[in-house]
C-alpha cells in the first residue's frame, strides 16, 4: 500500500523532461546518452566496453548491413550482391531496416540512422550500445573467441593486404580465392580450442617468419616419394592426419602442397573473421534478448524518472511491441520469420526477472535445485545468466512450462520414412520437457551444420584430400551445393578432393569426388 | 566512461560502390548480353527514357555454395502459437515449397531462386550499351538551332493600323483632350455671363440714359458669347491625337523540337546482322538529340525499290523486300516535311543507313533531291555505309560515289561501317561548335 502510494506520488513529481517533439540535435543525444548511462551503470549495474555511436545515413546503413556492419571490411562482390539484395528489399518494403547495427569491439561502435526520432535514438543507444556491449564484453562464448580490442585494426590489415594482392595479381585471381574460402567459412573454425590471439602489428611482422616456417613444414610433409616394394611398409603407417580435423580452412592453410602464399594469408584472413563471427551464431537468441530486456528497462526507468513524456512512451511501446511480435506458425509472416529472437529472448528475461521476484509453484518445481529462483535479485540473476551461457544452454536451463504457454510451442517430428508428420509434444505436463529438448536443440548448431572433418590425404598417393561428413539423424547433404563447395576446395588444394558421408557404423553411404579437371562424380551406395 | 558521437554522413556514402563495381564485373558478361537483348527487342525511345533497365541474372553465376543438409533424414522441430494440436496429432505433409515454414532454411543459393533480378541505373546502362561503341568522353557543345520569332504585345502607340485601334484608349485620350481644351473658355463663358447679369441687372435698376456705356457693353459681350459658343462647338469630339493603336514587337524563340527521319535500305542484301548495326546507329542519334531537344519525333522510312513510312515494328522486323531505289525515300522525306514537318518550327536530323547499292540511273535525280529539297533543310544529315567485311573485302558501292559530291557540305556526314565500333566518328561532325 504504501508502495503504490509512494509510486502514485512519484509520478505526479515534477517532471524534467529531457526533450519535447521528435526532433534530435547532437546536444540532445548527448543529453540522453548521459541520462542512459547513469541509469544502465548505477540502477542495472552493466559493464561495458567505452562507446562510440556514429550517425549516418539510411543508405549507410543498407551498406552497413551489407559488408557484416564492419567499418571496413575487405571487398567481394557477395557484398555488392548483398547491398543491391538489401536495397531492393528495402525499397519494396519487405524490411523494416534493422535501427540497430552494432559491432562486438572495443570501443564498441552502434549506428544511428539520421532519420529516427529522438524516442529511436534514445532506443538504440540503449539497445545497442549498452545491451549488446554489455553482452559482448561480459558473455564467456565472446571472451573467449574474440579479441574485441583487436578487430578494427586487423581489418585494416586484411583490407590492405587484399587490395594489394589485388594490384599483384589481378582482381580475378583474388574473387576466385576469396569465392573459395568464403564457401568453406563455416569450416574454418576452431569450436574446441582458443585460437591465437590476433593483432595487426604482430600479424604483419610475423607474416615473412610464416611463410619461410611454412615452407619447412611443408617440405618435410611431401618430401616422401612412394617406391615401390617400400609401398606395403609405408600403408602400415599412420594416416596423415592422425585424428580428423574440423577446421578444413586452417588445415588447406597449413598443408596445401602448391599454394601460394599470399593465398594462404587470403586463407587466414576469412578464418579470422569466421571466428570472429562465430560466436555471434551461437548466442543470437541472448543477445537480441538481453539487448531487448535492457532497452526494456532503462526507457521505463527514463519514464519513472519523469525524465521522458507520455508521446515518446507511446512511440516506445508501439515499436518494442513491434519488435517483439511472433507470429504464430500459420501466421501469413512466419515463413519469414520463425522463431523471433527478440520476441523470444525478451520474454525469457523477463519471465527470469519474474522467477527472481515472484515463483509460483510450478516453477519452483520445474527449477527444483536451482537456488536462484525466488531469492530476489533479478539484476544479479539475469547478469550471472547473460554471462555464462550460449543460446542452446540458455534455453535448457531457463526455459519455464509458463513461456512454453505463452509462446503455444508444439514440437514436429519429421521423420522420412514415415509419411506423415507427428506432433509430438505440446504444452501440457508431458510435453513440457521434451519441448524444451528440442527447441534447444534448434539453437545448437552443430546439430544444424553438418559435421565435416579432414579425414585423411593421400601423401604418399595421388595427394587427394578426403573429407567425412559424419552423419547424425539419418540427414544426408544437399547435393548440388555440396559439389560446388567441393569445386571451390579443389581449386585451393590443388589436387583431387573426395567427401565421404558416412552413417554412425562407419559404412560410407555416398561418395562425391570432384578433380581437377572438374569432373565431379557422386557415387551412392546402399 | 568515455565516448564519443561522430557524425558520418557527409563521408563514405556509396562506400558499396566498390562492392557494386566487382558485383558488376563478375556479371558483366551477363549484363552486357542483357542490354543488347533490350536493345534488340527494345523500341528506341523506350531503351533511352529514364525507365531503368531490370536485368534478370541466372543465379549460377553469383552463387555462393555452401554445404547443408537437405530433406529427409528425421527432424524435429518446434513451432509457436499452437492452436488446435494435441499430442500424438498426425499431420500430412505439406506440398514442396509450403514446406514446415520455418524461416528459410535451406538456403537461396541453392535450390531456390532461378534468377537474380536487379536494376541498372541509367549511366551503367549507358556504359554497357556505349562499350563496345568506344565512345569517348564526350563534351556536350551547342547543338545549331533555328530561331523562330514570336510577337509579343509591347504596349500602345500613337500609330498603326486601324485593326488595331484601341478605341477604349482612344477615348480616354479625347475625353482628356476636351476636358482640357474645354474648361477655360467655359470658365471665361460663365464669367461673361455673370458680369452680363449684373450688367442687366443695373441697367434695369437705373435710369436708362446714364447706361449706354454698360449697354455698349452687354451688347460687347454678347458678341464674345456667340464666339465662346461657337469655339467650344468647334472642339472636336474625337482627333487624330486621341487614338491609341495597340503595339505588338517580334522576339526570337529557339526552337526546341527535333524530328528524326530515320532511313533504311531493307533490299535482299541488308541481313540482319546489317539491321543490327543500324538500329545502333539510330539509337545513338536519338541518344544525342533527346538531351538537346524537348520533344523528338521519330519518323520510319523504309525503301526498297518504293519508299514507305512505317512505325518501329514494321521498320526492323517488316518482310517486305526487292531491289534498290534510294530517291525514292527522299522524295517521300520531302513531302512529309512539306506537309508536317514547317522548318521553321522543327530542327530536321537525318539519318540513312544502307549497304551502299543503288539502281544505277538513280544517281541524278537523288543528288538533286538531295542538294535541293533535303540537305538545306536538315540541321544534320548522316549517312552510314554498313558492310560486311567479314567475307570479303569492302567494295566502291553505288551510293557511296553517288554522295561523293555531297561530301564537302557542312551538314552532311558519311562512313563506313565495318563494326559497332566504327559508329560513333559519323557524329563527330554534330559536335562542331556552330
Amino acid at each position: 500500500m504504501a508502495t503504490k502510494q509512494a509510486k502514485k506520488k512519484a509520478s505526479k513529481k515534477a517532471t524534467n523532461y529531457l526533450s519535447n517533439g521528435s526532433e534530435w540535435t547532437y546536444q540532445l543525444l548527448e543529453t540522453y546518452f548521459n541520462e542512459i548511462e547513469r541509469i544502465a551503470k548505477d540502477k542495472f549495474k552493466l559493464d561495458t566496453y567505452p562507446n562510440q555511436i556514429e550517425v549516418i545515413t539510411s543508405e549507410q546503413m543498407v551498406d552497413a548491413y551489407s559488408s557484416h556492419a564492419m567499418p571496413l571490411m575487405y571487398q567481394h562482390w557477395s557484398f555488392g550482391k548483398s547491398f543491391v539484395g538489401t536495397m531492393n528489399n528495402y525499397r519494396r518494403g519487405n524490411m523494416g531496416l534493422a535501427y540497430e547495427v552494432v559491432i562486438n569491439s572495443d570501443p564498441c561502435i552502434a549506428y544511428l540512422m539520421e532519420e529516427n526520432t529522438m524516442m529511436m535514438q534514445a532506443l538504440v543507444m540503449a539497445h545497442a550500445s549498452f545491451g549488446h556491449n554489455a553482452f559482448f564484453k561480459n558473455n564467456y562464448m565472446f571472451r573467449q573467441w574474440t579479441d574485441a580490442d583487436a578487430i578494427i585494426d586487423y581489418l585494416a590489415f586484411a583490407k590492405k593486404y587484399i587490395s594489394d594482392c589485388e594490384e599483384r595479381y589481378g582482381a580475378d585471381e583474388v574473387e576466385q580465392v576469396l569465392d573459395a574460402c568464403h564457401s568453406l567459412q563455416n569450416y574454418g573454425v576452431d569450436r574446441y580450442k582458443r585460437p591465437d590471439t590476433m593483432s595487426a602489428a604482430e600479424e604483419e611482422m610475423r607474416q615473412k617468419e610464416r611463410e619461410e616456417y611454412t615452407q619447412s613444414q611443408l617440405n618435410d610433409l611431401w618430401r616422401t616419394i612412394p617406391v615401390s616394394g617400400k609401398m606395403e611398409e609405408m600403408a602400415n603407417e599412420t594416416r596423415f592426419p592422425t585424428e580428423p580435423q574440423e577446421n578444413v580452412l586452417y588445415f588447406v592453410e597449413k598443408n596445401a602442397p602448391h599454394l601460394e602464399n599470399w593465398k594462404r594469408e587470403i586463407i587466414r584472413i576469412v578464418r579470422k573473421m569466421s571466428q570472429y563471427f562465430y560466436p555471434q551464431r551461437q548466442t543470437k537468441l541472448m543477445n537480441e534478448g538481453f539487448a531487448t530486456f535492457t532497452h526494456y528497462n532503462i526507457m521505463n526507468e527514463l519514464y519513472d524518472e519523469g525524465l521522458v513524456d507520455d508521446g515518446f512512451m507511446l512511440e516506445f511501446f508501439d515499436s518494442h511491441s513491434g519488435v517483439t511480435f511472433q507470429p504464430g506458425y500459420n501466421h501469413r509472416a512466419y515463413p519469414y520469420m520463425g522463431i523471433n529472437v527478440y520476441a523470444l529472448g525478451f520474454a525469457m528475461f523477463q519471465d527470469i526477472k519474474r522467477l527472481s521476484m515472484e515463483p509460483t509453484k510450478e516453477d519452483k518445481e520445474w527449477f527444483n535445485g536451482q537456488d536462484w529462483v525466488g531469492n530476489g535479485d533479478w539484476i544479479k540473476n539475469t547478469d550471472w545468466a547473460m554471462r555464462n551461457f550460449k543460446d542452446e544452454s540458455f534455453v535448457q536451463q531457463f526455459l519455464s512450462p509458463k513461456i512454453i504457454r505463452d509462446f503455444g510451442f508444439f514440437a514436429i517430428l519429421d521423420d522420412e520414412i514415415d509419411e506423415e508428420l507427428e506432433v509430438c509434444a505440446i504444452h501440457d505436463n508431458q510435453g513440457y520437457k521434451e519441448v524444451r529438448r528440442i527447441l534447444a536443440n534448434q539453437f545448437n548448431m552443430n546439430q544444424n551444420e553438418p559435421n565435416l572433418q579432414v579425414y585423411n590425404v593421400e601423401v604418399r598417393g595421388d595427394r587427394s584430400m578426403t573429407l567425412r561428413h559424419y552423419i547424425h539423424n539419418g540427414r544426408a547433404l544437399e547435393e548440388r551445393g555440396t559439389k560446388a563447395v567441393l569445386r571451390h576446395l579443389e581449386t585451393l588444394w590443388g589436387f583431387d578432393v573426395k567427401l565421404e558421408s558416412v552413417d554412425d557404423t562407419g559404412k560410407v553411404t555416398v561418395r562425391y569426388q570432384v578433380g581437377k579437371d572438374s569432373r565431379s562424380l557422386v557415387d551412392i551406395f546402399v | 566512461m568515455a565516448h564519443i558521437i561522430i557524425d558520418r554522413r557527409l563521408n563514405g556514402k556509396g562506400k558499396s560502390t566498390p562492392n557494386r563495381q566487382k558485383f558488376l564485373r563478375r556479371v558483366k558478361s551477363r549484363v552486357k548480353q542483357a542490354v543488347q537483348d533490350a536493345v534488340r527487342s527494345g523500341k528506341i525511345s523506350d531503351i533511352v527514357s529514364d525507365k531503368k533497365e531490370k536485368v534478370n541474372i541466372p543465379i549460377k553465376d553469383i552463387n555462393e555454395p555452401f554445404i547443408y543438409h537437405d530433406d529427409g533424414g528425421k527432424k524435429e522441430k518446434v513451432f509457436p502459437g499452437n492452436d488446435r494440436f494435441i499430442q500424438g496429432d498426425r499431420i500430412s505433409r505439406p506440398e514442396d515449397g509450403e514446406g514446415d515454414g520455418g524461416g528459410r532454411e535451406g538456403s537461396v543459393d541453392g535450390d531456390g531462386e532461378d534468377e537474380f533480378g536487379f536494376s541498372l541505373s541509367r549511366e551503367e546502362f549507358m556504359e554497357f550499351f556505349f562499350e563496345d561503341l568506344e565512345l569517348p568522353d564526350m563534351i556536350k557543345k551547342k547543338l545549331a538551332t533555328i530561331d523562330d520569332f514570336k510577337m509579343r504585345r509591347a504596349g500602345f502607340s500613337s500609330d498603326g493600323s486601324p485593326s488595331r485601334l484601341d478605341i477604349l484608349r482612344s477615348m480616354r485620350q479625347s475625353v482628356s483632350r476636351r476636358v482640357a481644351l474645354r474648361n477655360p473658355k467655359k470658365k471665361q463663358l460663365k464669367a461673361l455671363e455673370l458680369e452680363k447679369a449684373e450688367l442687366l441687372h443695373y441697367i434695369a435698376n437705373n435710369d436708362p440714359a446714364v447706361c449706354q456705356s454698360q449697354k455698349d457693353r452687354v451688347v460687347e459681350i454678347d458678341n464674345e458669347i456667340i464666339v465662346l459658343k461657337r469655339k467650344l462647338h468647334a472642339i472636336p469630339f474625337v482627333d487624330d491625337i486621341d487614338l491609341r493603336y495597340r503595339q505588338w514587337t517580334k522576339y526570337p524563340v529557339p526552337v526546341t523540337q527535333a524530328v528524326m527521319f530515320c532511313i533504311m535500305d531493307v533490299s535482299g542484301s541488308m541481313s540482319e546482322w546489317h539491321k543490327e548495326m543500324a538500329k545502333r546507329f539510330f539509337m545513338l542519334l536519338y541518344l544525342f538529340l533527346n538531351k538537346n531537344y524537348e520533344k523528338i519525333d521519330l519518323v520510319f522510312i523504309r525503301h526498297h525499290s518504293t519508299a514507305k513510312e512505317c512505325d518501329e515494328e514494321e521498320f526492323f522486323h517488316g518482310r517486305e523486300t526487292g531491289g534498290t531505289v534510294v530517291s525514292s525515300a527522299f522524295d517521300l522525306m520531302d513531302q512529309i516535311i512539306t506537309e508536317r514537318y514547317n522548318t521553321s518550327a522543327w530542327n530536321i536530323y537525318a539519318c540513312q543507313a544502307s549497304d551502299g547499292d543503288n539502281y544505277s540511273d538513280d544517281g541524278e535525280p537523288l543528288l538533286e533531291l538531295m542538294k535541293e529539297k533535303i540537305l538545306p533543310r536538315c540541321q544534320y544529315f548522316a549517312y552510314i555505309e554498313i558492310e560486311d567485311i567479314r567475307n570479303g573485302n569492302a567494295r566502291e558501292t553505288d551510293l557511296w560515289t553517288q554522295y561523293d559530291s555531297l561530301e564537302h557540305l557542312k551538314n552532311f556526314n558519311r562512313r563506313q561501317v565495318h563494326g559497332a565500333a566504327d559508329i560513333y566518328p559519323v557524329f563527330r561532325g554534330l559536335f562542331e561548335k556552330k
